[in-house]
């Protein structure tokens, strides 16, 4: 965990209103685990006052300016912009100045399987891309990837370079099949029941996520998102409520610091609240 | 090289007393922006600190309250994290050894929801040799005098520090609620009945309206507003409070960097808490202790003692 003024190296859309930043950051490649998160704050000035989390979806190596200098470390970040955070990022460019706060959480348990079984909704699908490279040496990895209309589909192609049978589905039908991507997951489980099944998006997928892999015993594991102030699980603001939860017995996890990634067991999914949209940024809609 | 300029070249005093208290710096966390001080060591060196002061301790755990507990609001914060907390006992089991490893002084913050649980946290604290002082919140409710709260009525306030004045063999910092008419008569009722320090102040009372949902952004509909917004406010209560009383005070509120913490200094404060700032930049302290030490060279003082009150007449 590291905090440090960075550099942005590119920030390209992807689709419609999607962004994908990559900013330099020494020592990600060997700390970042799958699963964790960056709070990256525009330096300078008040407004907005927080940072912002983001899954990390991946880190890397680039070659260096010029010969003879190290190749540079980086992370990549994508968010959907939907707020004032988000705008801010959206017009940085190559060059620019991020305060840089991570690797934070714990990441996915990895649990060796001959099938896994990867869910994303939207911009959830950016904490699985390097859960799913690590997946694909073990064996089959199939991804998931739902969204309302085609420009929710992000970086699908990434996944398939990684050996990745991927399944498109949408609620307009613009791109892959139409319906919930939880139709999908139902197939799927029919047919690999002995599978892991790890999920990040927006919270009636994630339930809907849960319901499925609770009756046919599948493992779950989920990723939130949440709004927080610092990221360290300092400031509690961040909390959802954990299994056996009661408002005489009140039980509650950090996001933060005990997640993002969550067992299903963990949680209290009857009072899983709709804290997050499928924006990624956990922003308030502006 | 000559002795004058020998001596222009050694590091300015960055020391203050507090009550008996002798900090290295006049730099703290506020209570409740620092968890324990675990999640902070990654960053820096606690011993930069002029202070550790502790999350809200209270005799029984508590869960805190309902999602979502904070918004953000123009150059500030709302929260109403509802004094969640692990309680004084696995405090002493589970946090107790962490702290041990600090020379930084160790305040405890603490509160109740009676005057009775005042009063055993006050006893329960003066066991622990590892904690330096304790810092009174009087923010809460009195839940058996039908919830008025004990830091908005003088008689209350004086009432629940004379008793844990009673009980506590350490220094006692008093924080002080600014949600009330006049602050200086606050601060006369907690020196009168013993406080040895006055901590000023505590978040302002505020709410956030979502306008698209058309819902209150805080399941519990109102929280304590802090960050950069408050500051003026902060200053001229520390202000007030400092005309008023003889005990030193500690100025909190809105503190970003050096600059934010010399005005409490001016004004006449001994010591500053930083609080959201802590949120937005885990080092935001250290930069402050370093921001100081450089006002001192640039103004050529060797004392940060020479700042403190030094406000001018107009």
């Amino acid at each position: 965990m590291q905090n440090y003024n960075s550099t942005v190296l590119s920030n390209q859309e992807l689709s419609p209103g999607y962004y994908r930043m990559r900013i330099l950051a020494p020592g990600y490649v060997s700390a970042a685990k799958p699963g964790q998160f960056v709070m990256v704050r525009v330096r300078g000035g008040l407004e907005p006052l927080l940072r912002r989390p983001f899954g990390i979806f991946r880190t890397g190596f680039m070659p260096a300016d010029c010969e003879g200098l190290p190749d540079k470390e980086y992370v990549e970040i994508l968010y959907k912009v939907v707020g004032s955070g988000t705008s801010l990022l959206q017009d940085l460019h190559q060059g620019d100045r991020v305060e840089l706060l991570g690797p934070l959480g714990n990441g996915f348990d990895i649990h060796p399987a001959a099938e896994q079984v990867l869910v994303g909704g939207g911009i959830g699908l950016v904490p699985l891309y390097m859960l799913a490279r690590q997946l694909v040496k073990g064996g089959n990895v199939r991804l998931l990837m739902g969204g309302r209309c085609r420009d929710d589909i992000l970086a699908v192609t990434e996944f398939e370079r990684l050996g990745v049978a991927t399944y498109v589905s949408t609620d307009d039908g613009s791109l892959g099949e139409e319906g919930l991507v939880t139709e999908v997951l139902e197939r799927k489980l029919a047919k690999y029941p002995r599978t892991n099944v790890y999920a990040c998006g927006p919270t009636p997928m994630l339930r809907a996520v849960h319901e499925l892999c609770r009756t046919r015993k599948v493992p779950l594991q989920v990723s939130l998102e949440a709004f927080m102030a610092c990221g360290v699980g300092a400031c509690l603001g961040c909390v959802v409520k954990g299994a056996g939860h009661s408002e005489s017995d009140p039980h509650y996890l950090c996001t933060c610091k005990e997640g993002p990634v969550f067992r299903a067991e963990q949680l209290e999914w009857d009072l899983l609240e709709k804290g997050h949209d499928d924006c990624g940024c956990t922003e308030e809609e502006a | 090289m000559n002795n004058t300029s020998q001596q222009k070249n050694q590091r300015p005093s960055l020391s203050v007393e507090i009550a008996g208290l002798r900090l290295k710096n006049p730099v703290m966390p506020a209570s409740g922006t620092f968890g324990y001080g675990q999640e902070y060591a990654p960053f820096f060196d606690l011993d930069e600190l002029g202070a550790i002061v502790t999350k809200g301790l209270s005799l029984h755990p508590k869960a805190g309250n309902p999602t979502p507990r904070i918004a953000e609001t123009t150059s500030g914060m709302l929260n109403a994290i509802g004094l969640q907390n692990v309680g004084v006992e696995d405090f002493i089991r589970d946090k107790m050894a962490f702290l041990r490893q600090f020379r930084a002084p160790v305040i405890a913050n603490f509160f109740g929801n009676t005057l009775e649980e005042y009063g055993e946290m006050a006893r329960r604290l003066s066991d622990l040799p590892e904690v330096s002082a304790a810092e009174l919140n009087i923010s809460c409710p009195n839940v058996k005098k039908g919830g008025i709260v004990f830091g908005t009525d003088p008689q209350a306030a004086a009432e629940v520090v004379s008793l844990v004045r009673r009980h506590l063999d350490k220094p006692l910092i008093v924080k002080l609620t600014p949600n009330v008419t006049d602050i200086t008569v606050m601060a006369r009722a907690v020196e009168e009945a013993g406080a040895d320090a006055i901590c000023c102040i505590n978040t302002l009372t505020g709410m956030a309206v979502d306008v698209h949902r058309r819902k209150l952004r805080l399941a519990n509909g109102t929280g304590g507003l802090s960050g950069p917004a408050i500051r003026p406010v902060a200053v001229r209560m520390v202000y007030q409070v400092v005309q008023t009383v003889k005990v030193p005070v500690i100025g909190v509120g809105g503190i970003t960097k050096a600059e934010d913490a010399l005005e409490f200094l001016v004004v006449g404060a001994r010591a500053v808490q930083v609080g959201t700032a802590n949120f937005v930049d885990p080092l935001a302290m250290p930069k402050i202790v370093e921001g100081l030490e450089r006002f001192c060279r640039e103004q050529g003082m060797d004392d940060i003692n020479e700042v403190i009150g030094s406000l001018q007449s107009t």
